[in-house]
């Protein structure tokens, strides 16, 4: 049964597409030219003209755009529609207290809706679904993301947002819920809550799970399936880009179909910044070929991904990227929050004025993942009293939780404890099994 | 009078307070009083040796985190209400004590030591020494630290 949200976008053919494609580059790159001061002043930088572009390949003149740039340009910088016309704004955490922020206009939630509806029904979901958004909703872009989507395809929306998963259970059971948009590890958590609590996944009406905003894998599928008694659909998204549903599995589950009409995805050497051909693994770039509030031109996602345009099984013609290998830096995504080892620096320089070596512990306990923050004692941490270091210990412990946006646990440790290779502390210890 | 301890961090795991008691053992130092303040994950040794800085800077060279803490060390007649003494006096002055442990005893003694960590460190000195019963401004004279405590 091929069922699709937008069949002429979903099944276009590659030429058809190159050519959509084409043309909304073009647009864009001459739109943000002409009105935003920061591509505008990137592109003089390397003396490019909008007429430059002319192919899609010609994409590749152009400069790519780092999750700094947003920083840099804290709060609105990036935005090219003046703020009348911005209906909505989002925020992810950033390493020193400055989030980075997105705007969209009406139409971007439109094109948001849009994208996250095809997702959902890629997935098996319809109008007779009843879907229960257990991502949070608020700054973060998962639980707002998913629900236009759901709404827009006419399912049954149940806008719970995450935690209290008693109540999550309950209302699972008793509201007849049949989809499950959560974190993968939340769903494995929910899962195991569900045998404490004596209810058997498979007496619910639990059908589908729609689960993304952290990496997880083959294996993590196959717990979640089995113990749910469902089938686990992988939903790629970023804030930056637009948030859930820029990418999404089929049926099939053999990679998942971007929405290219208005994402154009290409994958670079991290290194080189060299575009890659088909097949080969590397980091995934990712225009907006249609935005308004916040368009971003080569934005470097820093996941590690694979690309494949041969047309799917399901009907498709959307390029596919596989699931995401892994990152091209050092951040780390802890309950779906994105972590980077500088953001715990900064804390503890602003605490004790000297960087101590410290290491970042993650594991995965009862499904959830747990992060330790090991910190060598300085002398100038140190006090005499046994009291004096559970306040320091408290005090660390809470500037992260607030600076990182996921609670920490702090363990002080004694000089040099912490292992080094070449003379640096080894930052991170992710003891999950990815 | 006061006295110079030496606080030392040390995790609360298996052979970490040999290891600080072994850096002691090689150089020839010898501990006349000593107690471990803990928590699920960490103590703090403080000790009482001769010489504290030159053992700073031996255990700093062994790769410990180390304090010089100033505390206050009574000696007490070994009998009954010895202590209560003291503490009732420093109690009614309004001192509070942070923690106390006693020094190792000698054969050839007839007193008790004990060490103190006060919030008050100078008033508390001068209660014990009886050169004041009440809280007037002090200036600590300089030297007045010994350095040797046998």
């Amino acid at each position: 049964m091929n069922t699709y949200w937008n069949k002429p976008a979903e099944t276009m053919e590659r030429e058809d597409m190159s050519a959509l494609q084409t043309g909304r580059l073009k647009e864009i790159v001459a739109r943000l030219y002409r009105q935003q001061p920061f591509y505008r002043s990137k592109m003089q930088e390397i003396g490019l003209l909008p007429e430059d572009i002319v192919t899609l390949a010609d994409i590749q003149k152009l400069p790519f755009v780092y999750k700094q740039d947003m920083r840099d340009n804290y709060p609105y910088g990036l935005f090219a529609a003046p703020m009348s016309e911005i209906i909505r704004v989002h925020a992810s955490s950033g390493t020193t207290g400055r989030p980075t922020v997105v705007g969209y206009t009406k139409r971007d939630i439109g094109i948001w809706s849009e994208v996250a509806a095809r997702s959902l029904v890629a997935a098996g979901l319809s109008k007779q679904s009843c879907i229960q958004i257990a991502y949070g909703y608020g700054l973060f872009t998962g639980g707002l993301g998913i629900h236009y989507g759901a709404e827009l395809l006419g399912a049954s929306v149940i806008p719970i947002s995450s935690g209290n998963t008693a109540r999550q259970i309950m209302l699972m059971k008793d509201f007849g819920t049949t989809a499950l948009a959560c974190t993968p590890s939340y769903a494995l958590y929910i899962a195991e809550t569900m045998r404490e609590m004596g209810v058997d996944p498979r007496e619910t009406s639990l059908r589908t799970g729609i689960f993304g905003a952290e990496p997880w894998t083959e294996r993590m599928r196959k717990e979640i399936e089995s113990q749910l008694g469902i089938k686990a659909m992988d939903i790629y998204g970023l804030s930056e880009i637009i948030g859930p549903g820029v990418a999404i599995e089929c049926s099939v589950q053999d990679g998942l179909h971007i929405s290219e009409d208005h994402f154009y995805p290409e994958i670079i050497n991290p290194v080189t910044g060299e575009v890659l051909p088909d097949g080969e693994k590397g980091e995934l770039v990712l225009t907006t070929l249609t935005k308004e509030g916040m368009p971003m031109l080569r934005y470097r996602t820093r996941d590690l991904s694979v690309l494949q345009r041969e047309k799917c099984a399901c009907g498709r013609t959307l390029v596919r990227m596989s699931k995401v290998l892994g990152r091209s830096d050092d951040m780390l995504i802890i309950r779906g929050v994105n972590v980077f080892p500088s953001q715990v620096e900064n804390v503890l320089l602003s605490i004790s004025n000297t960087t101590p070596h410290y290491q970042l512990i993650v594991e995965r306990k009862d499904n959830l993942d747990h992060l330790t923050v090991l910190v060598e004692l300085t002398e100038e941490m140190f006090t005499d009293e046994v009291r004096g270091l559970e306040v320091l210990e408290a005090k660390i412990k809470g500037e992260l939780s607030s600076t990182l946006s996921v609670s920490a646990a702090v363990r002080l440790v004694g000089p040099k404890t912490i292992e080094r290779s070449e003379g640096k502390a080894k930052r991170v210890i992710d003891k999950r099994e990815l | 009078m006061i006295i110079n301890q030496l606080s030392v961090f040390v995790e609360n795991q298996p052979g970490k307070l040999a290891e600080v008691l072994g850096v002691l053992h090689s150089h020839g130092i010898n501990i006349r009083a000593m107690s471990v303040g803990d928590t699920a994950d960490f103590g703090i040794l403080r000790i009482v040796v001769n010489e504290p800085e030159k053992v700073q800077q031996v255990l700093r060279g062994a790769g410990f985190t180390v304090r010089i803490t100033p505390v206050l060390c009574i000696m007490l007649s070994d009998q009954p209400g010895g202590l209560f003494e003291y503490v009732n006096k420093l109690s009614l002055a309004g001192i509070n004590i942070e923690y106390f442990y006693a020094f190792a005893a000698n054969s050839t003694e007839k007193h008790a030591r004990v060490v103190l960590k006060v919030d008050n460190l100078s008033l508390a000195e001068r209660l014990i020494s009886g050169k004041s019963e009440s809280a007037d401004p002090y200036q600590e004279a300089e030297g007045t630290t010994p350095n040797f405590y046998w």
